[in-house]
């Protein structure tokens, strides 16, 4: 597979941010309210994504390791700064309720991870390509999850009323523990359907150890450290 | 001469209590209240809110596990005591879907998806009260008894101190312990919740330790607190009976605060399970937004159960000593 395009899909399959590698939670649960709040949370954090990961892959051979992580908030801020300001000057009411969540894309933990494990490793268009990859990744999680809780909880999708008037809205789907539920359960139907493609012998790549597939894997990776065989006598 | 020999580690003597057992004498012991509940409310649907969603509940577990090829466990009767708990615990008026989806939600995601009896972290019951209380407020909170909406006397007290009445105003408490008010289903006799608490303690089911803990810790903290908050002075006893035989709290002290699985197994946890029950429950009516707490109270502390557990796990014959 071409770098580009293996990049592209490492980022909207294989370690997809939000149903893979559990980043970005503090965004994914709160603004998914709405379909259309999920979309513009997550291509503004593409957005940063994809320019933060050119600026530290241009960068990579200049910043000293040690001061790395400043210099990486620094270009990650400014990018964000940036991001902020066009918003509120043409999609005002998506900047109101997206709030406090957009200046908080600067500690997402996407984007430093990104700059981290890919970006000041490797050169600028696969790193492009891997923010690209990542943030559609990101989008289409947080907008899957803005459709299921716009659906149940106020019977719409991106505003437009999809379920009959009778229809009484499931309002626990659009606060915050419906964030919860939703995540939930999407990821299990991520996981089952994997596991179905890999059981018709399709061929499914995992997620690779530690360091490439961040938290979400460190409980594999501690099941793995224990040797399993005194269990099995 | 070894085939003959049964070899098994031990417990090797067993009472004969079994899960069914069990379910089935809180089934017994939950017919007073769901009798007069249905009594009470008669002019409306109860009777059949309380049918349909224990049988609901009871069916989504068979589903469940008949989809998920597990065994089958709707014959030890836990699921039906989840569905008859949530349906004492709905409004009367509250329509026959709303109590469908609650005991879908208690079993499947509340009990099931976490394992199944005995794995689930708060009690599905009041898992699902509490989805439905945040998803459909307005219709959980609306009571109507004798085919006019009345508030109930919590409201009701909550309303006269937020008038600047006297907070007693229309509020019986021989109504209260009969059990001739509004409410939901289940709650409203603490005579016929009571009956059922003395089967439970004769049968050996549950003992004193959390719902005594709970409701006099409760006693003590609204008759102090309730003194500043709602202007009735120190131990009031009018205001502290109404406040003790008002809403949910007879029925989740007895009910669902010693529910096995989500309650402390150690007997000095079972105590701080039931002091913090208390005072949160008081805290939530004081404080609350709503005048109700008691099924916030009882889920809160069921996820602060491990925690009450660890430290209070008794320590083993010998290793008392020296530290």
């Amino acid at each position: 597979m071409n770098k580009c395009t293996e990049r592209l899909y490492n980022g909207l399959v294989k370690e997809n941010p939000t149903f893979v590698m559990m980043l970005g939670m503090c965004p994914t649960l709160a603004v998914t309210t709405s379909a259309i709040n999920g979309i513009g949370m997550g291509l503004s954090t593409t957005v940063v994504l994809i320019f933060s990961n050119l600026l530290i892959s241009l960068l990579r051979k200049i910043i000293p390791d040690s001061v790395r992580m400043p210099a990486f908030i620094v270009v990650v801020a400014t990018l964000v700064t940036v991001v902020q300001f066009l918003m509120e000057g043409f999609v005002p009411g998506l900047y109101a309720s997206l709030g406090v969540y957009i200046p908080l894309i600067v500690v997402n933990c996407i984007i430093l991870g990104r700059a981290e494990a890919y970006a000041s490793k490797n050169p600028v268009l696969p790193s492009i390509f891997d923010g690209i990859g990542m943030g559609l990744g990101f989008t289409f999680g947080l907008t899957c999850i803005g459709i299921v809780r716009e659906l149940i909880g106020s019977g719409k999708v991106f505003g437009l009323q999809i379920m009959p008037d009778i229809y009484e809205p499931v309002t626990i789907f659009i606060l915050a523990p419906g964030a919860f539920l939703v995540l939930a359960f999407l990821v299990a139907a991520r996981n089952k359907i994997m596991k179905r493609m890999e059981a018709k012998g399709k061929k499914v790549v995992k997620a690779q150890g530690c360091c490439e597939g961040g938290c979400a894997s460190c409980g594999g990776c501690d099941a793995q450290v224990f040797p399993t065989g005194q269990e099995k006598e | 001469m070894s085939e003959q020999l049964k070899v098994s580690s031990s417990p090797h003597i067993r009472s004969k209590e079994t899960t069914g057992n069990i379910m089935l004498w809180v089934i017994i012991a939950l017919l007073p209240a769901t009798f007069f509940g249905i009594y009470n409310f008669r002019d409306t649907h109860a009777w059949l809110l309380v049918i349909v969603t224990t049988a609901a509940a009871v069916l989504t577990e068979y589903i469940y596990e008949k989809l998920m090829h597990k065994k089958i466990t709707i014959k030890d009767y836990s699921a039906a005591v989840t569905g008859l708990l949530l349906a004492l615990n709905l409004p009367p008026t509250a329509p026959i879907w709303m109590g469908i989806i609650g005991s879908v939600f208690a079993i499947l995601v509340v009990k099931q998806l976490f394992g199944g009896l005995g794995q689930n972290f708060m009690n599905p019951a009041l898992g699902a009260r509490c989805f439905l209380l945040i998803s459909f407020t307005g219709r959980m909170t609306s009571f109507v008894y004798d085919g006019v909406s009345g508030a109930t006397p919590l409201a009701t007290i909550r309303a006269n101190i937020e008038a600047g009445n006297a907070a007693l105003d229309g509020v019986n408490s021989m109504d209260m312990l009969i059990g001739n008010i509004a409410g939901t289903i289940g709650e409203t006799s603490v005579i016929a919740i009571v009956i059922g608490a003395i089967i439970l303690i004769l049968k050996g089911i549950i003992d004193l330790r959390i719902p005594g803990t709970y409701i006099v810790t409760f006693a003590l903290f609204i008759g102090i607190f309730g003194g500043f908050v709602d202007g009735v002075g120190f131990f009031n006893v009018q205001y502290m009976t109404a406040e003790l035989c008002g809403g949910g709290l007879m029925l989740g002290a007895w009910f669902m605060a010693t529910d096995y699985v989500t309650s402390p197994i150690t007997k000095k946890g079972q105590i701080v399970y039931g002091i913090l029950l208390g005072c949160l429950t008081g805290l939530f009516r004081l404080f609350g937004g709503s005048a109700e707490g008691v099924s916030y109270a009882i889920i809160f502390s069921n996820l602060l159960v491990p925690l009450i557990e660890r430290v209070t796990l008794p320590k083993p014959f010998g290793k008392g000593g020296e530290k």
